[in-house]
């Protein structure tokens, strides 16, 4: 038994070197120096170790330009979503209502869309309101399209406290804001932690949209904007992944955190 | 909701370069659509795509679900590194694996030669030969994650004593997989194709990103081609884009009809 189990971990890390393959790729690269870039035959590992790509990323003004839409855009329109999801995650959950089948149907519909094969109905929308190249365009839009997944999540999570404890807290003298407060919400909490996260790096990670909109390159989220690293006339791809490692590395690690839930929330409706 | 309304007005209407609407123009952008030379390639494109894409993410998926079934030391490392091309923003991954597939100063050319697989190196996303099966080869890698995660919540809602019992019926190892964790795990293989179904259609960073240097429209997907004729062809076309769009649309809408269906789910919930 003990070959066996031997045998899968042998097996899992060839896996797991094989699925991290690709990003050694884009770390090692961005840690090469511009002539190292283009050295014949290709290395995967650079000869001269330079880190300090990362540091020429962080002071380069367009970055931080680039960071700091990602991180206006990302934060806003998560606010928005979990504003809007919570009340009525929490409605649906504990009331019966007419249209409540119809209503959840609907939110489940339009967690399937992407905004992709909408974009030129958006372009359409935001050109006609005059809000092409403004960051209201962008947020509204990622906020209406992480909406359902918030929804659906955090409503599986209301269900699943039960009512006898909101009850209690009801006998213990607690009003019914009190007890939403200091009950329900406390114990949704990793529903809402997960929904938080996620609606926030689906806007970190969105591209379509942005690049569509944003024409301005002083607006361009992180996704748009790093890409003119890479262009027909300039080739710092050093430059382009070390900005796309800091753009990757927190992401993947807020992702592990609510990794248990988000499968749950992407089936909405289907696997229990 | 509103996008789409707009998309199907914009798809019935004509538009200068500039974009300023110049009236209703009825059902004449689908019938350009139809007559477009470029089309019968795109949707057979679109179909290659998506048929290849989740049906090799399926089943390697199938495989790498059970594997992260069994309990082992490392698992959580496996695990773990499974989660990284799902996090990854697709703009960065695909920007990754241009590089990978560089002509010139890729590894994956230089590895191969190494390995004396390749005799000279291979100019994976010019050559019209192979730059559908790269970009398929990135498409299932990004779609892998989410599917094996699926799969494994599917798996491990089987109970355990179904497969004890199987086992007392002196069933084979094989003749369990077939006759018990298949059938078991047909509602979660459903969720996850009818999902990646809608995905991998509405995919756009892979193909745009790999697909960039080539003219024309000769390797894009339904998706892909409509936002070129909308924004970036010399057509700028808004009202032929938005026909396509709208018949984008109403493919997605096919699909998650097909995925409600699959999960039964009026019965199931509300």
């Amino acid at each position: 038994m003990t070959a066996r189990r031997a045998w899968l971990t042998g097996a899992g890390l060839l896996l797991a070197l094989a699925l991290l393959a690709p990003y050694l790729v884009m770390l090692f690269t961005a840690l090469k120096p511009e002539a190292e870039l283009r050295s014949s035959p290709p290395r995967l590992l650079p000869v001269a170790w330079r880190p300090g790509n990362f540091l020429d990323v962080l002071a380069d003004a367009g970055f931080q330009a680039w960071l700091r839409v990602s991180l206006l855009i990302a934060a806003v329109s998560t606010l928005l979503v979990v504003v809007a999801a919570a009340p009525a995650a929490y409605y649906t959950a504990r009331h019966r209502f007419r249209g409540r089948t119809t209503f959840l149907l609907l939110v489940l519909v339009t967690q399937m869309f992407s905004p992709t094969a909408l974009v030129v109905g958006l372009y359409r929308e935001f050109f006609e309101l005059d809000l092409i190249n403004t960051y209201t365009a962008l947020i509204l839009t990622n906020a209406a399209f992480n909406l359902a997944f918030a929804v659906w999540m955090l409503r599986a999570f209301f269900a699943s406290i039960p009512r006898e404890i909101e009850e209690a807290a009801a006998v213990d003298g607690c009003d019914r804001l009190g007890a939403l407060v200091r009950v329900v919400l406390p114990l949704s909490l990793p529903g809402i932690v997960t929904a938080v996260i996620f609606a926030f790096i689906a806007t970190w990670n969105e591209y379509v949209v942005a690049l569509t909109l944003m024409t301005d390159p002083a607006r361009k989220p992180l996704t748009v904007g790093i890409t003119s690293y890479v262009t027909a006339y300039v080739q710092h791809w050093n430059a382009l992944f070390a900005a796309s490692v800091l753009a990757i590395v927190p992401v993947v690690i807020l992702f592990a955190l609510v990794e248990r839930y988000l499968v749950g929330g992407l089936t909405a409706g289907s696997l229990k | 909701m509103f996008p789409a309304v707009q998309l199907v007005r914009a798809s019935l209407g004509r538009y200068s370069i500039t974009g300023l609407y110049q009236g209703a123009v009825g059902a004449r952008n689908y019938l350009r659509l139809a007559q477009q030379e470029a089309l019968p390639a795109v949707v057979a494109n679109t179909a290659v795509w998506v048929v290849a894409v989740v049906g090799i993410t399926l089943l390697l998926s199938l495989g790498l679900a059970q594997f992260l079934d069994k309990d082992f030391p490392g698992r959580a490392l496996v695990r773990s590194a499974l989660i990284v091309p799902w996090a990854a923003s697709l703009i960065m991954t695909s920007k990754l694996f241009v590089w990978i597939y560089d002509y010139y100063f890729g590894i994956l050319n230089h590895a191969l030669r190494s390995l004396h697989v390749l005799e000279r190196p291979v100019d994976w996303l010019g050559d019209d030969r192979t730059v559908m099966g790269a970009m398929i080869a990135v498409g299932v890698f990004v779609s892998l994650p989410f599917t094996t995660y699926v799969l494994l919540a599917g798996l491990q809602s089987i109970p355990a004593d179904v497969y004890e019992a199987a086992r007392v019926d002196g069933a084979s190892p094989s003749r369990v997989y077939r006759s018990v964790t298949l059938p078991l795990l047909r509602p979660a293989l459903l969720v996850a194709a009818a999902l990646n179904i809608i995905y991998v259609f509405n995919s756009f960073p892979i193909v745009w990103t790999l697909n960039d240097r080539n003219p024309g429209f000769g390797h894009d997907t339904m998706i892909t081609y409509m936002y070129k004729i909308a924004f970036k062809s010399a057509l700028r076309d808004v009202g032929l884009a938005a026909a396509l769009g709208v018949v984008n649309v109403l493919v997605t809408l096919a699909a998650v009809l097909v995925y409600l269906r699959a999960v039964r789910w009026r019965e199931q919930d509300a």
